[in-house]
């Protein structure tokens, strides 16, 4: 599904990513994991395209399409979708019309008619309510006044409702307390199925007990310098990163 | 009277309100939105009875003439002549533009065809063509439920429908220059009671040479049934319009009136200089709703309307009125619809979105002078500043000696798009009265690329994401217009920001 090979990445000449490889498959969970200021979200945002990283080296093959040349929105259309670790606010703009033109302009890519009003309630109400959201919340600003919780879950309801193929959640575990937590992992596991796959960036082993990794990666100095199974974040909470620091393994 | 600089509150009473959810008007938007040109740039070639160019008491004795006025209402005119004359043309701080050459412009044009109309048929086929193109086909609005049109097209009117269900009601609505005539006893007495005639360069100007505008009266206790509308629009190359706008609201009545400016886009700078009076008698209710749509000039700033507008009105006892507008258009806009809170309890209301792009400057505001006691006036300002645009909010509040529990909220908000652009804020509070209670909130704040990028990954492009943020910033004042005028001024916000970003 994904394939990223020796990228490179740097912003205003500053290199953050320094020759990254990854491959998910369909059905899979990998855990990103590393120090703050490693490259993880820089790696979240190249795959969602943000344009003020500029690609120096490497490929990013989606569904075996290099996405070099597609844009962020058409990237997102063709089921690419990231959680955001900073969400931001629009003042004015409700969760539910941004949800309906984020919908819609996806289904206008693919050629298809815009939702029908009733369709589009009843996917509200279906999603809302496993993510235990409350409808009130729908018609806030998207994010405005927000806690760092709701914005987390609003970030994975929206993920509810594009359905995406690859979803990358960075720190969407930070802010939950612990039931959200349970909510948001439930929510993700549910929606997990042999044909998606999910990139979990995230500095605690808790959210892998409930949402449970295939890979786990370490990203150090913009590189992945260990990658392993679900044990090697429980050493990770253990050891801490140090270790990885000295000792760089491709 | 003493000025006092503005003592920032955070106190919103709007706060945690603003949460109505609108309806989803953009995708019936897309269509008309393809177009990235000015879409009612054209200009339709008929025939028309246009005065020589200048200005002098023969012109005005000429206009007065042609309109088949009384004698009173030509002497009115030639008096704010003689008052123009001695005026001069005001400086603007915020504002730079070549002057307009007054003795260049011709003040009086009309479609040939004069006579009143009884059915489409007889309307110039040509004339009709352009209402399709502005899309405001009568035969369309004849059956959009609740919208009288009094169409406006180049100073004369020349359709009016829904007169019969106003009449039966007692309402009198209709150009006004047959008001002058037909109901002269209304007019003389309102007729420059609110704007007198010398009140500025512009009113005056207007005073001695408008050719025709819309008239309205609602009798006593009168709710008026449909949403009143009237669509001007400048068609004669070189041509001024000067329209005059009366309204009044006679005891415990109500109306809603809607006025609509689309132009055609000329290489010439057109001069737009009109007057509009509202009279809101006791415990009588105004809405008056604007989405103006001037000519804005091309991208490197030629062309253009100049839109040098005086707009007031004036509340008698438990009277409100209210505001509301979306300007879009002009080169220049210089406008500060007011109300005098003349009577005790009344009301005064101004809710204005103002978008300027490319080369357009825009000076609007309000003034609200309040005047009898527990008066009330709220001012929601939304500037959205894109190009090398400059948008200016200028607003005075006057609380007068005798005006105690006077009351106002004033809130002006700014969107910047890009760094060439700039957004001014400049409010006046005047305070006579110690029992006033003033609260003004103002922020500015820039479309962030941070925002674009989340609505991008979501699928949103960026064009879109830009009206979506733009509509979501104005919603406050969106929510204040009559349904279908929302949907037309959230197109007109997309069209006049199209290509601004990125
Ligand atoms: N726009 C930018 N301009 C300059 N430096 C940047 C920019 N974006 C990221 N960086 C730098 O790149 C490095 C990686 O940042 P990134 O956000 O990817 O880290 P992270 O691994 O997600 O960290 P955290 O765990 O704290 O979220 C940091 O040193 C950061 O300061
Ligand atoms: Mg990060």
């Amino acid at each position: 599904m994904l394939k990223i090979k020796d990228l490179h990445a740097s912003v205003e000449d500053k290199e953050i990513l320094k020759g990254v490889s990854l491959e998910v498959k369909p059905g899979e969970v990998h855990a990103i994991m590393g120090p703050n200021g490693s490259g993880k979200s820089t790696l979240a945002s190249v795959i969602a395209g943000k344009e003020e990283f500029e690609i120096t080296k490497g490929s990013i093959l989606f569904e075996g399409e290099d996405l070099e040349d597609v844009s962020p929105e058409e990237r997102a259309h063709k089921g690419v979708f990231l959680s955001f670790q900073y969400p931001v606010e629009i003042p004015g703009v409700s969760v539910t019309n941004f949800m309906k033109t984020a919908i819609n302009e996806s289904r206008k890519a693919r050629g298809q008619e815009d939702m029908p009003a009733n369709e589009m309630l009843k996917l509200i109400r279906e999603k809302s309510e496993m993510l235990d959201i409350d409808r009130k919340f729908l018609s806030r600003s998207l994010n405005q006044g927000f806690s760092g919780g709701e914005k987390k879950r609003n970030e994975i309801f929206q993920m509810a409702m594009l359905e995406p193929k690859l979803a990358i959640l960075d720190e969407t575990d930070s802010g939950l307390d612990i039931d959200a937590l349970r909510i948001v992992a439930n929510g993700v596991n549910k929606l997990k199925s042999k044909d998606n796959a999910v990139i979990l960036i995230t500095h605690y082993q808790r959210l892998l007990e409930y949402i449970i990794p295939d890979f786990v990666h370490v990203i150090h100095d913009g590189k992945i310098v260990k990658s392993g199974t679900k044990e090697l974040a429980l050493e990770l909470e253990e050891k801490g990163y140090d270790w990885l620091k000295k000792e760089p393994v491709a | 009277m003493h000025s006092v600089p503005v003592d920032v509150e955070k106190v919103s009473p709007y706060n945690g309100k603003i949460i109505i959810d609108m309806a989803y008007t953009e995708e019936e938007l897309k269509k008309e939105l393809e177009t990235k040109e000015y879409e009612y740039g054209f200009y339709t070639d008929i025939e028309s009875d246009t005065f020589p160019k200048g200005l002098n008491e023969e012109i005005v004795i000429a206009i007065s003439k042609k309109k088949e006025e009384p004698e009173w209402m030509t002497l009115w005119r030639l008096a704010a002549f003689k008052g123009w004359k001695e005026m001069v043309e005001p400086e603007w701080a915020n504002i730079h533009y070549k002057k307009p050459n007054f003795q260049d412009i011709s003040y009086y044009s009309a479609p040939n065809s004069k006579p009143k109309y009884d059915s489409l048929d007889e309307v110039d086929p040509e004339l009709l063509d352009t209402f399709k193109r502005l899309g405001i086909s009568i035969d369309e609005q004849k059956k959009l439920a609740g919208v009288a049109v009094d169409i406006v097209m180049d100073s004369v009117s020349v359709a009016t429908t829904f007169k019969k269900t106003l009449a039966e009601k007692g309402i009198i609505f209709c150009s006004i220059s047959e008001a002058i005539r037909e109901h002269p006893e209304l007019v003389k007495k309102y007729i420059g009671s609110v704007v007198p005639p010398k009140d500025n360069f512009y009113a005056a100007l207007n005073s001695a040479v408008f050719s025709d505008g819309s008239f309205c009266y609602i009798p006593k206790g009168v709710r008026c049934p449909m949403e009143l509308s009237t669509y001007f629009r400048i068609n004669q190359a070189g041509t001024g319009q000067f329209e005059r706008t009366l309204v009044i609201a006679d005891e415990g009545s109500y109306v809603s009136y809607l006025e609509g400016c689309t132009a055609p886009s000329r290489d010439e700078n057109q001069l737009h200089a009109a007057v509009v009076e509202l009279i809101a008698l006791d415990n009588s209710e105004i809405k008056y709703s604007t989405v103006q749509n001037w000519f804005p000039g091309d991208k490197e700033g030629k062309g253009g309307v100049f839109n040098f507008v005086t707009k007031r009105g004036l509340c008698e006892k438990g009277a409100k009125i209210s505001w509301t507008q979306v300007e879009t258009g002009s080169a220049i806009t210089w406008k500060y619809p007011s109300c005098i809170l003349k009577g005790d309890n009344s009301i005064g209301e101004f809710y204005s979105i103002a978008v300027t792009n490319n080369y357009q400057q825009a000076d609007t505001g309000t003034k609200m002078v309040h005047i009898g006691k527990n008066t009330k006036s709220t001012i929601i300002s939304k500037g959205i500043s894109a190009g090398k645009s400059q948008n200016s909010y200028r607003g005075l509040v006057q609380v007068n000696s005798r005006a105690n529990n006077a009351r106002n909220f004033s809130q002006c908000d700014s969107l910047l798009m890009g760094n060439e652009c700039g957004a001014h804020t400049f409010p006046y509070i005047e305070v006579k009265n110690k029992t006033a209670h003033i609260e003004h909130e103002a922020t500015t704040s820039k479309i962030g690329e941070d925002q674009i990028f989340y609505c991008n990954q979501r699928g949103i492009d960026t064009e879109k994401a830009i009206a979506l943020i733009v509509n979501g910033f104005s919603k406050e004042v969106l929510n204040k217009l009559p349904m279908e005028f929302a949907v037309e001024a959230q197109k007109l916000l997309e069209i006049s920001l199209e290509g601004s970003v990125g």
